[in-house]
């Protein structure tokens, strides 16, 4: 019984095509495990993530929105995520000024070589999530149902 | 105002400007509108007093755009709206000529208002020449009287000061007005607990109706397009669909204005709904100030906006669960 | 005719709550609108004017018409509930009554809109009158009396009492529910108080506004003046005053997303919005300025030429209190009327 009623949260991770991305597959290819509650999203750089997508997904019914791009100085663009980690600082510290729960955002730097810390992240992430409950702040009404 | 009149008149008939925007007289005490002013005549209807609270410098970008100069009237604050316009290349420095005007503090007839004042018929006090210490407002209901530092709106309580940070000459005298501290109400949501602040926004932006007079009116909401206005985006420009839905409206467009905004609070003098939008804006200027170091925006024409721009040495995101509330 | 005492007015609106779904006048965050009563609402009967119209009692702002989702890989389409239940609206001005009567007009002529035709037909309204009105109203010019609202149940509120008179069979059977608490009474007062404000109205600065030359017969005049160049300069682009209005009644219908399927809604849309009437070839109202003419030209032309002469502006002022620009109707009839002058 109780495992049917455990809480199954949606976490949406924004993967760096050129680094965390790839760190996910060797995790994969490690056999390393994380959540399956974890989609994850490719995109060019972390620098891509438009804070709107974050919102957009915890609208459409996420419960943790977790970023991941190069290591600082490593970015394939050279500085795309010297940019992102700005923005992700000020939208973070919008969302918890607004009462939303701090842990439900994340940004992690994690390399094509650290598959192990790309699974160890996930398991962290979504244990905390796990922690939070279901995101009740931000989400749409109409896509609860 | 009789000398901004007359100045006015002057560059208007010698040929250095071909039109003045400034303010036109109303046909209520307080509701006077933003206007061009093309011809000496049209002049006598110009008006400058505590009611002028609109800022000009917006519409400065479609101004940029016609031929030959176009003299505007701005405040201190405005001048700041105008120098960030300047940097994002939206108005054209050769085709305005500032005439830097005086401010003793703008007036809001909603806080008049909300002192208990109906029918308001006329208002004495609130000229340019006047003390700006006492409103004498003649209504239907007899005489009253309001201070004028309670009928003032919010922004003009956290001034930023009253030297004109662009201009082509000066006119009219500055009262400083400056008797709240800036972010005391910033602090005292952010020492609230994640529930009251979730409780204290809702209210708020509960009220929101979507009618997008903080984005229209604001001189940093410059985009042609606005994202919020394209048809392929499903968080309508138009809907007010549950009590809440608007957090993402005005986050995003907050966002979109941080390290830009100038903090010249049009978007809470104009909101229908009196809701304090201001609260998110100045959130970023603080933020930005307390992690990136101090930043004016607008204090100086072509400076770097601190959202694009970076240093190696820059906090980590998780910095905020430090600083955020407990 | 009847009355109640102000402090006793908690539990008459408890008791009408009982059976009836109650809107009223709520103050949330410093700014009054209309809001479902409950116990912890804060009520407030003192503001004139709430900052929306009560229009959206009867036209939400935003409304589901109907959802989509998919079941078993089969679409399921599942139209949205027409209010069936009677309710009642408190407070409603003579002013906002007289916009319901126009968005009667509208939307109870053919084809018939069945959602806003439910919500009439269960909606009891209960009009209060003004009592101090303010220099931003107008509605004597558009013929309506404020001391008169012409609801199913007008009220006055007088030193402290409130004085209750059905007016219609509706407002007959809820005074029958409601008449345990209420006393009966003689309507001298009522008269008394009628006369003192309609006095008041006499010197409101807008009462004696003239809208000659306003009709359906100078659509091509009005709408090739000239004078609408100059005057939409200052608008915002902004839909403060669509948005506040009792009687602007123009909508969108769009779908929403779910992530399951989709939710057709229609919500309110303003004519002062860069995609108003935005269609495949494009948009037929291409400047701010046509934007801007359509309002004042639906409002004083379009309307009376196609509804027997009534404007479809009451004179409430909201547009003139909230206008980011400090544009407004009056300001236009104005600018008009001085130009002819001239």
């Amino acid at each position: 019984m109780s495992v049917n009623n455990e809480f199954k949260p949606k976490i949406v991770a924004f993967c760096c095509n050129w680094c965390s991305y790839a760190g996910a597959d060797l995790a994969g290819s490690s056999r390393l495990s994380y959540p399956a509650d974890v989609k994850i999203i490719r995109v060019p750089c972390s620098c891509r993530v438009n804070p709107m997508f974050i919102l957009r997904a915890f609208e459409k019914g996420a419960d943790g929105v977790i970023i991941c791009g190069c290591h600082p100085g490593d970015c394939h663009y050279s500085t795309g995520n010297y940019y992102a980690r700005r923005r992700m600082t000020m939208l973070f510290s919008m969302l918890d000024y607004i009462g939303v729960e701090k842990g439900r955002t994340r940004v992690e730097w994690v390399s094509a070589a650290e598959g192990v810390k790309f699974s160890e992240t996930m398991n962290d992430f979504v244990a905390k999530i796990r922690d939070l409950g279901e995101n009740v702040r931000l989400g749409d009404l109409r896509c609860k149902n | 105002m009789q000398e901004l009149i007359t100045r006015a008149k002057e560059l208007l008939a010698n040929g250095t400007v071909a039109r003045v925007l400034g303010w036109k007289i109303g046909d209520m005490p307080y509701n006077p509108e933003p206007a061009f002013f093309e011809t000496v005549e049209s002049l006598d209807k110009f008006v400058y007093n505590g009611f002028c609270g609109a800022n000009l410098s917006k519409y400065m970008i479609e101004a940029s755009k016609l031929e030959g100069k176009t003299l505007v009237c701005l405040k201190p604050c405005d001048s700041y709206s105008f120098n960030q316009l300047l940097t994002e290349h939206r108005v054209d420095r050769d085709k305005a000529y500032i005439i830097g005007v005086g401010c003793k503090g703008k007036l809001d007839i909603e806080r008049i208002k909300k002192t208990g004042i109906k029918g308001v018929i006329a208002i004495g006090g609130a000229e340019m020449t006047d003390a700006c210490d006492t409103l004498a407002i003649d209504t239907i209901y007899g005489e009253k009287s309001c201070s004028y530092n309670d009928g003032m709106l919010e922004r003009c309580h956290v001034c930023k000061g009253k030297e004109h940070k662009i201009y082509d000459e000066l006119i009219g005298e500055s009262r400083d007005t400056c008797d709240k501290e800036r972010f005391a109400e910033v602090e005292r949501i952010e020492a609230m607990s994640p529930a009251e602040k979730f409780e204290f926004f809702k209210a708020e932006l509960s009220k929101c109706i979507r009618c997008n007079a903080c984005r229209n009116v604001c001189p940093a909401c410059s985009c042609r397009k606005c994202v919020f206005d394209s048809t392929k985006f499903d968080s309508a420009q138009k809907a007010n669909v549950d009590s809440f839905e608007e957090k993402m409206f005005h986050i995003i467009r907050a966002f979109h204005v941080a390290g830009r905004c100038t903090d010249c609070g049009e978007c809470s003098r104009v909101c229908p709904q009196g809701i304090p939008l201001h609260l998110f804006n100045r959130k970023f200027i603080k933020d930005i100030n307390e992690i990136y170091g101090e930043y004016v925006a607008g204090a100086e024409a072509g400076s770097r906006a601190p959202l694009v721009s970076f240093t190696t040495e820059d906090a980590e995101p998780s910095i905020v669960n430090e600083r955020g509330s407990k | 005719m009847y009355k109640i005492a102000k402090e006793n007015l908690a539990s008459l609106f408890a008791l009408i709550n009982e059976t009836k779904e109650l809107y009223l006048p709520v103050e949330v965050a410093g700014q009054t609108n209309f809001a479902a009563y409950t116990a912890e609402a804060n009520v407030d009967l003192d503001t004139l004017k709430t900052v929306k119209s009560p229009k959206d009692v009867f036209f939400p702002q935003s409304e589901n018409l109907y959802t989509c989702n998919k079941e078993d890989n089969k679409l399921k389409i599942t139209p949205e509930k027409l209010v069936d239940a009677p309710f009642v609206v408190f407070g409603m001005k003579a002013c906002d009554i007289k916009g319901i009567e126009v968005l009667d007009r509208v939307f109870l002529s053919d084809p018939v809109d069945s959602f806003y035709a439910a919500r009439r037909a269960n909606g009891i309204i209960v009009g209060l009158a003004c009592h101090e009105p303010e220099e931003s109203c107008f509605c004597k010019v558009f013929g309506v009396d404020c001391t008169e609202p012409a609801a199913d149940v007008a009220t006055w509120m007088i030193e402290g009492e409130l004085y209750w008179k059905a007016l219609t069979e509706k407002g007959e059977a809820l005074t029958e529910s409601v008449k345990a608490l209420l006393t009966e009474t003689c309507e001298s007062k009522v008269e008394a108080e009628k006369s003192a404000v309609k006095a008041i109205v006499e010197k409101l600065p807008y009462s004696n506004l003239s809208l000659e030359g306003w009709n359906g017969n100078v659509l091509t005049e009005k709408f090739n003046d000239a004078l609408w160049n100059e005057l939409y300069k200052p608008c915002l682009a902004c839909g403060t005053c669509t948005f506040v209005c009792p009687t602007c009644q123009c909508y969108d219908i769009k779908d929403y997303n779910t992530g399951n399927g989709v939710q057709r809604y229609r919500c309110w849309d303003s004519c002062m919005y860069s995609d108003f009437t935005m269609m495949a070839h494009g948009n037929n109202r291409n400047s701010q300025m046509q934007r801007f003419r359509q309002r004042f030209m639906h409002k004083l032309v379009y309307f009376p030429a196609n509804n027997d002469g009534m404007y479809s502006c009451v004179g409430c002022g909201r547009c003139v209190d909230k206008c980011p620009a400090s544009l407004n109707i009056v300001k236009v009839i104005k600018a008009f009327s001085e130009k002819g002058d001239k």
